[in-house]
């Protein structure tokens, strides 16, 4: 690690932020697709809306789940092919922290613009208005942790034919704790009960995730550019 | 204790080990299995609200037991290989993978067919299903891992990462998915009860979760060496070994 | 034995089907397991005698057999 490590590092935040930011179509994308996909469930299960209000919460975070899938199938392969990858490899910098910042300047741009156009998606699942603020807050830290899953599965998958499928079984078993403390943190609010407990444990997950992601993310990597 | 993981790391030491130690083992196994499953299936006496059908529980818990472990082993194996770079914990990993997923289908399997009768659906996602179900995944995702990769050496890197994630996660995922059920489950049925399993129908199961902890060490020692045999063709101990 | 009869310890009172067939498939599950890496292994095993006794001896010999006089050069 270089002295100039940490700074480096938010230089580079700061970069992937401002070409994501630039490539508008990508985050609307995320947000179309989204939109899509919460359009199929009504069509799917019936317009009721006594049914739809209680299966909002789990469908909520099914389509959080999918598109945080889809998106991080394309985390590193740019880097990845025209060899900026192994570039940081090799610049002394450690590689972990390096591609946190590409996964964390991700999280922003299709995580946190989902929870702003949440509570939109979420009332058109007709869910509870009260539970909102909680699905919010729970969604911050779930699609962090989504981020955090979703950089560690493309890290190892990144080199690999047919990666998008191989991500997809290899995530998926780990993000179910994600699946199951957002739900339920937005169901009991949805009922009027405290919501708590279930974001204290995202946030306990996400803060492992945190220390533990650069490490694995940095394994991975590694891994791939030795093929 | 370092010097036995040294002699396991050794391909001629191992292969002598495992050859000797199936040729005694395998016997073993197939004599427990038998005994276990012939007790629990003849003679230990019905259970007081299921009947007969809980007799399965006798093929259930031992291989869900052995799957859950064999991940654990898996990924132990996993970081032996990243830390210590021995080569003999990537065929090791390599060969418990398929064997944890094939004994994690036979619990899912079994469940199923046990809840039929129970409770009268085929597929009931309480929480030790659910769980074991991911579990399935997670052995299925790094024996996907490992045929992606075109390089042995590189695979085995990519799955022990893989594994070590899994590990640090499976306990997490096996929790909130108890919190899941518990807090989706209708008033009163519960799954096993929790209350002590009379001793009649504790030994047979113990008997078969011998058994299949037998079983898993047996079938891995021989892909272990069936790898080794395809992949060491050039070695004279090898071709010493085997005249 | 438990049951009465064979016959009551292959219907078990009704769930017979479940119970059987639950066994049924473990040990399906169970001998592959034993049988595929035997098999295997032995198949290796067998190529293993072929390449150390090809060079010199009958290239159709009987490789059960271990290549007769052939010498390990």
């Amino acid at each position: 690690m270089r002295p100039d490590s940490l700074g480096f590092c938010r230089q580079l935040f700061v970069r992937h932020l401002r070409c994501g930011v630039r490539r508008v179509e990508d985050v609307l994308n995320s947000l179309v697709f989204f939109l899509m996909v919460v359009t199929l469930f009504p069509l799917g299960i019936g317009p009721d809306s006594n049914t739809l209000r209680e299966l909002s919460p789990g469908i909520f975070w099914v389509v959080a789940l999918l598109s945080a899938l889809s998106v991080s199938g394309r985390l590193f392969s740019a880097d990845f092919e025209d060899g900026s990858l192994e570039q940081l490899a090799v610049s002394g910098h450690p590689l972990g922290l390096c591609a946190m910042a590409e996964v964390l300047a991700h999280w922003v741009l299709s995580g946190l613009t989902l929870v702003v156009a949440a509570p939109v998606f979420a009332l058109m699942l007709n869910m509870v208005p009260a539970a909102i603020p909680t699905l919010m807050l729970s969604l911050v830290l779930g699609t962090l942790c989504l981020s955090l899953l979703g950089g560690i599965g493309a890290a190892l998958t990144v080199g690999v034919r047919r990666g998008a499928l191989l991500l997809s079984l290899v995530m998926i078993p780990l993000t179910v704790p994600v699946l199951i403390f957002g739900t339920s943190a937005v169901g009991e609010a949805a009922i009027g009960y405290d919501p708590s407990r279930w974001i204290a444990l995202m946030g306990a997950f996400a803060a492992m995730g945190l220390l533990l992601a650069p490490l694995a993310i940095g394994a991975g990597l590694r891994i791939s550019l030795e093929q | 204790m370092w010097k036995i993981i040294h002699k396991f790391g050794s391909p001629p030491w191992f292969f002598r080990f495992a050859t000797k130690a199936v040729q005694w083992l395998l016997p073993l196994m197939l004599i427990a299995l038998v005994v276990g499953c012939v007790w629990g299936l003849l003679y230990a006496p019905p259970d007081f609200r299921q009947g007969n059908s809980y007799r399965i529980i006798f093929i259930h818990v031992p291989a869900a037991v052995v799957a859950l472990a064999g991940y654990y082993v898996m990924a132990f194996a996993g970081l032996v290989s990243l830390v210590w770079k021995i080569k003999m914990a990537d065929v090791a990993m390599r060969a418990v993978a398929p064997v944890g997923a094939a004994l994690t289908f036979v619990a899912l399997v079994t469940g199923a067919i046990w809840g039929k009768p129970t409770w009268g659906a085929w597929w009931v996602w309480d929480a030790r299903i659910t769980s074991m179900l991911i579990l399935l995944f997670l052995y299925l995702g790094v024996v996907a891992l490992f045929e992606a990769y075109e390089n042995p050496e590189v695979a085995a890197k990519a799955c022990a990462v893989l594994s070590l994630v899994g590990t640090v996660n499976i306990p997490i995922i096996y929790k909130s998915v108890d919190w899941w059920y518990s807090l989706h489950q209708p008033a009163s049925i519960k799954f096993t009860g929790e209350s002590a399993i009379d001793a009649s129908m504790l030994y047979p199961l113990l008997v078969n979760i011998g058994a299949f902890y037998l079983l898993f060490a047996v079938v891995v020692m021989m892909n272990m060496r069936a790898t080794l045999l395809e992949t060491h063709t050039n070695a004279a101990w090898l071709r010493e070994a085997v005249d | 034995m438990y049951f009465d009869s064979l016959n009551a310890a292959w219907d078990m009172a009704g769930h017979g089907p479940y119970v059987w067939s639950a066994y049924a498939i473990t040990m399906a599950v169970v001998a592959s397991l034993i049988i595929l890496p035997h098999r295997r292994a032995r198949r290796a095993q067998q190529l293993l005698v072929q390449v150390s006794s090809g060079g010199t001896g009958d290239a159709d010999q009987d490789p059960t057999t271990g290549g007769g006089n052939a010498s390990q050069a």
